[in-house]
């Protein structure tokens, strides 16, 4: 039993924000009347300060609750949307998570499978590695005002830990096939992808190859399509997941929701996305089917175990999706996304250069939160310094890492800050205590004005702390955000 | 303690530019202005000058480091001359370079001199600077009314005072501040407000609105500082000296002790004001000071102060406040210049020229805005930084004789 290879947790993490898509349509409409029907619902929109790498660091730690982090062997991270293309992003997240250093990290791009590709490679290294792999996927596509893309996407990361042992989700095999359909594309350095017509990819890819990579899958699993219990094809396109479903002979209740609505078309996280959802549905002993698809198709097949009924609680798709707010501003979101010149003033001047020293000497500090417990007095602290804090103590290098990022905090003192830049004014900041000790001055993230007051519940999440604009360099810290 | 240098130190001269938008003059102008009233009231030439301290903050809009620019301003003779910079304290730091080496005996005149040039930033509110690079990667980017608005949430949360009442005491704070500045020349803002126009201002960080915070000015004080022996030698009679000079810089408690500070006042300033108060003798200090100048950079930042200057009991300030305590005809006049709120805050000059007001009013000089009751004993008073880390500077001064 415990030489089972499959999956050992998941997580999700969908930022907060939730364009209404009838507002993008009323903005566009003189222009582009024929939008009309996609303006429903909502999408999901990263702040000013997510990207792939903030997001992708908070499906993670949803995914690694109750989880031992020393256990992580290897964190890989799917996406086409990464901010740097030569630097490990897989990197920032694992130091993120203040993983072990002997933690192997890589991305993983270049196709909207890439996470399921991902997973299958992750899945059938398992049986050889001894830790195991924390497989995230997340992504944050930037489309042109006006476009489809634009409402039809949606911001979110997701992951999946799998491994050897009490998985909740036993793998039972994948099948793959690559062909080099151009449904759509983005070239290196280009911000927008260029996608031919939809009706195209609907029927020669999505009916035709999907619908044949599904076919030859259970042909090999030596399962019939009735036995699958929740069925993912993560594309939002309305009917296309049911039309699959009914050709390969699944039921029309396996089919796993899209949440086109809610979320919007998460690219390459939408596949593991949709399996967190699915599995935080699912009971024991159910057949999951995992369809990617981008220049060919995976289709990976899992069987929930009974331990999926012992994972402690988690954020997860749920959660993620009901810590939505709505907003209607999508002048903002066009500024947030670099797609409005907004004139911002001499104050956003300020030059954010990074010294890679000093990043490098505080990386623990600064990617992941971890300040000082003096061993002699148990004050904690942040950052953690040679002479503890505590002024009754002068002590020498007493102080142990002390992780903050996952301790409760409180609100001591705050403002509402007009006068300061922010992308996303007034900008929020005050005082937060730790609870157990330690205290910082912290940025706030994701408030409303309801959100502050003094003794008001924080928890911290991994954000951008601002852009060297003149050397193209992101800088991430945490922030204190409401507790929902 | 230290026995300090109560009646060590007299003050020879003092001048002050006007401050504003002095957008006619470089700082070398502005130093000039300020240092040919000085030293025409000290009735000394330059060449008498063994030594001099110049305190600015703000290098990328101003003078640029190191001493020289205010010997070459100037014209010292080559003389010792140094640039020290402690935030918006830098000022009262170049009195207290100046003062200790005379007490010193190092010494016989010295001169202090603070300016700051900030309306060359090409907008309102001060310059955004770093803090150093491990600041840049954890700290908050806020403004500095951002850092003091914080000041009145913990405020309000520690002592149980409403956001109403709070914000009106805040507002009478400006409105006897701006009641001052009209009678004053020099000041950059000459004109009174009423209650309802420090209400409704614009928001600028929450509660802070408009007028709750200080302007943004060009300006430049300077002192010149000798022994009273030498000051009567002179020909001085009415002898201002020092009665009390204290600096205390936090050291990461407030913001690095979880639970130790609750945000609602300033821990430094409490420990200057208890070691300035025993170094001049002072016990009661509602009662012995007759005469402030406090660092009323943000309206609110007043009001603590006066708790924090023991004047106020606890909690109680906001009330002080609001029954004209404070007031130009109150007990303990407080900005009976204008203040920082009138003034403007040119970070290096502000600290002297709070000296500078104290030592006229000690004199009777003061013109239209003279104290009637003589005062004996005035405080001035600097911040620098913001409450949960900050300098905060403290300097007594009173008739020789007092």
């Amino acid at each position: 039993m415990t030489t089972d290879i499959g999956i050992l947790s998941f997580g999700a993490y969908v930022p907060r924000g939730r364009l209404q898509r009838q507002a993008v349509y009323a903005a566009n409409a003189w222009f582009a009347p024929g939008l009309r029907g996609l303006a429903k619902g909502e999408r999901a929109t990263a702040n000013w300060d997510e990207d792939t790498i903030t997001m992708a660091v908070e499906a993670a730690r949803d995914t690694l609750v109750g989880i031992d982090r020393a256990q992580v062997g290897t964190v890989s991270l799917a996406s086409t949307t990464l901010p740097f293309a030569d630097r490990l992003n897989a990197g920032v997240v694992k130091e993120a998570l203040v993983l072990d250093d002997a933690t192997a990290a890589i991305d993983v791009t270049g196709s909207q499978r890439a996470a399921t590709s991902q997973l299958i490679q992750a899945l059938n290294a398992a049986g050889s590695a001894a830790r195991p792999h924390l497989a995230l996927a997340t992504e944050m596509r930037k489309a042109r005002p006006a476009s489809e893309g634009e409402l039809v996407y949606g911001d979110a990361a997701a992951g999946v830990l799998v491994g050897q042992g009490d998985v909740i989700a036993r793998f039972l095999g994948s099948h793959s096939t690559t062909i080099d359909f151009v449904d759509h594309f983005r070239s290196t350095g280009a911000e927008f992808d260029y996608t031919w017509e939809s009706r195209w990819i609907r029927d020669e890819g999505y009916t035709g190859l999907i619908g044949a990579a599904i076919k030859a899958a259970l042909a090999k699993f030596g399962v019939e399509g009735a036995a699958i219990d929740r069925f993912i094809v993560p594309i939002t396109l309305r009917g296309v997941a049911d039309g699959l479903a009914k050709r390969a002979g699944v039921k029309a209740e396996a089919v796993v929701e899209s949440l086109s609505q809610t979320v919007g078309e998460a690219g390459v996280a939408h596949a593991t996305l949709l399996l967190a959802a699915a599995l935080e549905a699912a009971a024991p002993g159910e057949k999951i089917l995992l369809v990617g698809f981008g220049q060919g198709v995976d289709v990976l097949l899992f069987e929930t175990t009974a331990a999926i009924a012992n994972l402690p609680a988690r954020r997860g798709v749920k959660g993620s999706i009901a810590r939505g707010a709505k907003t209607d501003n999508y002048m903002r979101f066009l500024f947030h996304r670099g797609l409005l010149g907004l004139d911002r003033g001499m104050r956003a001047e300020a030059d954010q250069k990074q010294p890679g020293t000093t990043l490098w000497r505080n990386r623990k500090a600064v990617f992941g939160l971890v300040g000082g417990r003096c061993t002699k007095t148990g004050t904690v602290q942040f950052p953690k310094s040679d002479i503890s804090v505590n002024p009754n103590d002068h002590a020498i290098g007493t102080q142990e890492d002390y992780p903050l990022a996952d301790v409760a905090a409180k609100i001591v003192t705050y403002t509402a800050d007009s006068l300061t830049y922010s992308p996303n004014p007034p900008s929020y900041y005050g005082l937060i205590d730790f609870e157990g000790g330690g205290r910082m001055m912290a940025e706030f993230a994701d408030v409303d004005p309801s959100d502050v007051e003094v003794g008001r519940d924080m928890m911290m999440m991994f954000r951008i702390k601002s852009v060297d604009e003149m050397r193209d360099f992101t800088k991430y810290f945490w922030k204190a955000v409401p507790v929902a | 303690m230290a026995k300090g240098i109560k009646d060590k130190v007299a003050i020879l001269g003092m001048g002050c530019a006007k401050f504003g938008e002095r957008w006619d003059m470089d700082a070398d102008s502005l130093m000039v202005e300020a240092y040919e009233e000085a030293i025409a009231d000290a009735g000394i030439d330059t060449s008498q000058i063994d030594a001099a301290w110049l305190g600015v903050a703000f290098d990328a809009v101003n003078i640029g480091p190191s001493g020289i620019p205010l010997a070459t301003a100037l014209r010292l003779k080559n003389i010792g001359v140094t640039k020290v910079e402690n935030y918006c304290a830098s000022g009262t730091e170049s009195f207290r370079g100046a003062v200790y080496a005379v007490a010193s005996g190092a010494a016989d005149i010295a001169l202090a001199l603070g300016v700051e040039k900030l309306k060359d930033t090409g907008y309102g509110g001060l310059p955004v600077r770093t803090r150093g690079t491990m600041h840049d990667m954890t700290g908050i980017t806020g403004s500095a009314p951002g850092n003091f608005a914080q000041l009145a949430s913990a405020y309000r949360s520690v002592h149980g005072v409403s956001k109403d009442d709070l914000k009106r005491a805040m507002a009478h704070v400006s409105v006897k501040s701006h009641a001052n500045g009209a009678k004053n020349p020099k000041a950059h803002l000459q004109k009174a407000i009423d209650m309802d126009t420090v209400l409704n201002a614009p928001m600028i960080a929450e509660p802070l609105g408009l007028f709750d915070c200080c302007g943004v000015s060009d300006g430049a004080a300077c002192a010149i500082v000798t022994t009273p022996e030498i000051a009567r030698a002179l020909g001085k009679t009415d002898l201002v000296t020092v009665k009390a000079l204290q600096i205390a810089a936090s050291n990461g408690w407030e913001m690095q002790q979880g639970g130790g500070w609750n945000g609602s006042f300033f821990h430094t300033t409490r420990i200057a004001a208890a070691k300035a108060y025993e170094e001049a003798g002072i016990t009661n200090p509602r009662e012995q000071i007759s005469l402030m100048e406090v660092h009323d950079c943000f309206s609110v930042t007043e009001l603590v102060t006066m708790e924090d200057l023991f004047v106020s009991q606890e909690g109680n300030g906001w009330r002080d406040v609001l029954d004209g305590f404070f007031d130009a005809d109150g007990t303990i006049p407080c900005q009976i210049d204008g203040g920082l709120k009138c003034f403007g805050h040119p970070i290096g000059a502000s600290g002297l020229r709070m000296i500078y007001e104290n030592y006229l009013q000690l004199l009777g000089r003061a013109g239209p805005r003279q104290r009637q009751t003589p005062p004996s004993l005035a405080l001035s008073h600097n911040l620098g930084g913001m409450p949960s880390q900050n300098v905060s500077a403290i300097a007594i001064v009173g008739m020789a004789d007092a």
